[in-house]
């Protein structure tokens, strides 16, 4: 087990390296740098580090850069690249596994409203048992501060029936409750 | 034909015409959809981002109770689909989830039953002839497009339903139900699914340029099999007159001479001046 704070540093890159093929399974090591990914991801334009750039930058160990980056949140998980990658890099899995990492050690990076829709997203179904639209929503505003923006839009879609008021709590809530407990205390600010 | 039925959380509500009209049109083929009692959420789009084993857990409760039912799962929504159906894949696999898993939900679990997409029982386990047998309405000039976003198709190694790059399944079904399905490039985009919630301009682009791709065709409307890119592509059409976005499974009821009235109803962009023009009131 390599400790927590040495992922972070520079320094420390190789072991950073190792804790992320360790953690995905995944060999980005293969990658060559075709392009083949950044060409096919619809949101590289939002990205600051290109998905083929990312991948070399977890292979020269630029640990910080990596954590702190906006790509591994704006990665909509579409699974083009990997779909495509001639290397067979399973990608998405190698942002699922920086994400965790950077959200385990705390790692404030540049996108802040993604990796807090998770938690508040997880933090329904700890409590609920299943997605609860409107709290999550709610819950989302007040943590980005972000209040008036699509108000006219919710409103259409509680009056349509889109969205319900009350959350349905399923009766196996509290074998849910035990299930996060088991697996690992996430979903808690 | 008996399946046990994972609606999924947006099926209760964002999507509820996608599940309505889902069991309707199966009952019409006589098929059951059975849902599994209490399930929860699989944790779709969010937990696979924060926690392997939370996410390993909360799809393995679903598909422990589901196994019970003593048939095949069957999944609408694409996000529950791939979720469902890459936890059993990775159960099978891995030696190491088959001894953890079980303790995790408190539940024994064999991965004996697959997890099967609606669309890929109509094209495999019903067959689109019969599907076709039961057409009363044709949707004769009807010019769709099939837009099938990303985890009907992907991965392939896991969802493996149709060709990643240029899938048929939906346009076949829905030149089966008499709809002109037109070929466009926009089939297998990404929509930018959760990412309406935190950062609208990235998925306004997305959905932008799917519809532009949609009206380059000439196409009418998009039919879809999936809650969050049917929400999507819904509200963010930019311009003044969006085009409507169907569910199969809406379709599919319409052609039947089911009451599609109160599915419709609960669309953001209305398209009742569309069937109208083509004889559906």
């Amino acid at each position: 087990m390599i400790p927590a704070e040495s992922a972070v540093k520079e320094a420390d890159g190789l072991a950073f390296g190792r804790r992320v093929r360790e953690d995905s399974g995944v060999d980005f090591n293969r990658c060559y740098q075709c392009l083949t990914c950044t060409l096919s991801c619809p949101v590289s334009f939002a990205m600051d580090y290109q998905p083929n750039q990312l991948m070399r930058m977890i292979q020269t160990g630029a640990a910080a850069e990596v954590l702190r980056s906006r790509t591994i949140w704006v990665c909509a998980s579409c699974e083009t690249c990997a779909a495509r990658c001639p290397q067979g890099i399973d990608i998405p899995r190698v942002m699922d596994t920086l994400r965790q990492i950077a959200l385990r050690e705390k790692i404030a990076g540049r996108e802040a409203a993604i990796p807090a829709f998770h938690l508040t997203f997880l933090k329904s179904i700890r409590r609920w048992g299943r997605e609860y639209e409107l709290g999550m929503v709610i819950g989302l505003k007040i943590k980005t501060r972000d209040f008036f923006n699509d108000i006219g839009l919710g409103i259409r879609m509680l009056m349509k029936g889109k969205m319900g008021l009350l959350p349905h709590r399923i009766k196996g809530a509290g074998e849910i409750q035990a299930i996060f407990r088991k697996s690992r205390e996430v979903g808690e600010d | 034909m008996k399946y046990a039925y994972y609606p999924g959380c947006s099926q209760e509500t964002t999507s509820a015409e996608y599940n309505r009209s889902a069991v309707e049109v199966c009952r019409a083929l006589e098929i059951e959809l059975v849902e599994i009692p209490d399930w929860n959420c699989c944790g779709a789009s969010s937990c696979h981002a924060v926690d392997d084993r939370l996410a390993h857990a909360l799809v393995g409760r679903n598909l422990a109770i589901a196994e019970k039912e003593g048939t095949d799962l069957a999944v609408v929504c694409p996000a529950c689909f791939l979720r469902l159906r890459k936890t059993r894949k990775e159960f099978r696999d891995d030696a190491a989830l088959r001894e953890k898993l079980p303790g995790l939900i408190d539940m024994p679990y064999s991965a004996r039953y697959e997890v099967r997409h609606l669309l890929d029982i109509l094209a495999n386990t019903v067959g689109f002839e019969k599907v076709a047998e039961k057409v009363k309405k044709p949707l004769a000039g009807l010019k769709v497009v099939a837009y099938y976003g990303c985890y009907l198709v992907r991965p392939p190694e896991v969802t493996g339903i149709d060709d990643p790059e240029n899938p048929q399944i939906m346009d076949t079904l829905l030149k089966a139900l008499g709809a002109d399905a037109l070929d466009w490039r926009g089939k297998v985009e990404c929509c930018g699914g959760s990412l309406l919630l935190t950062r609208r301009d990235i998925e306004g682009r997305l959905v932008a340029g799917i519809c532009e791709a949609a009206r380059e065709v000439g196409a009418e409307a998009i039919v879809t099999a999936c809650g969050l890119c049917q929400h999507n592509l819904e509200t963010g059409q930019p311009g003044e007159n969006p085009l409507p976005v169907f569910y199969f499974t809406e379709l599919m009821g319409l052609a039947y001479g089911l009451d599609a009235r109160p599915w419709l109803r609960r669309h953001l962009v209305n398209p009742a001046s569309l069937l109208k023009k083509h004889g559906f009131n």
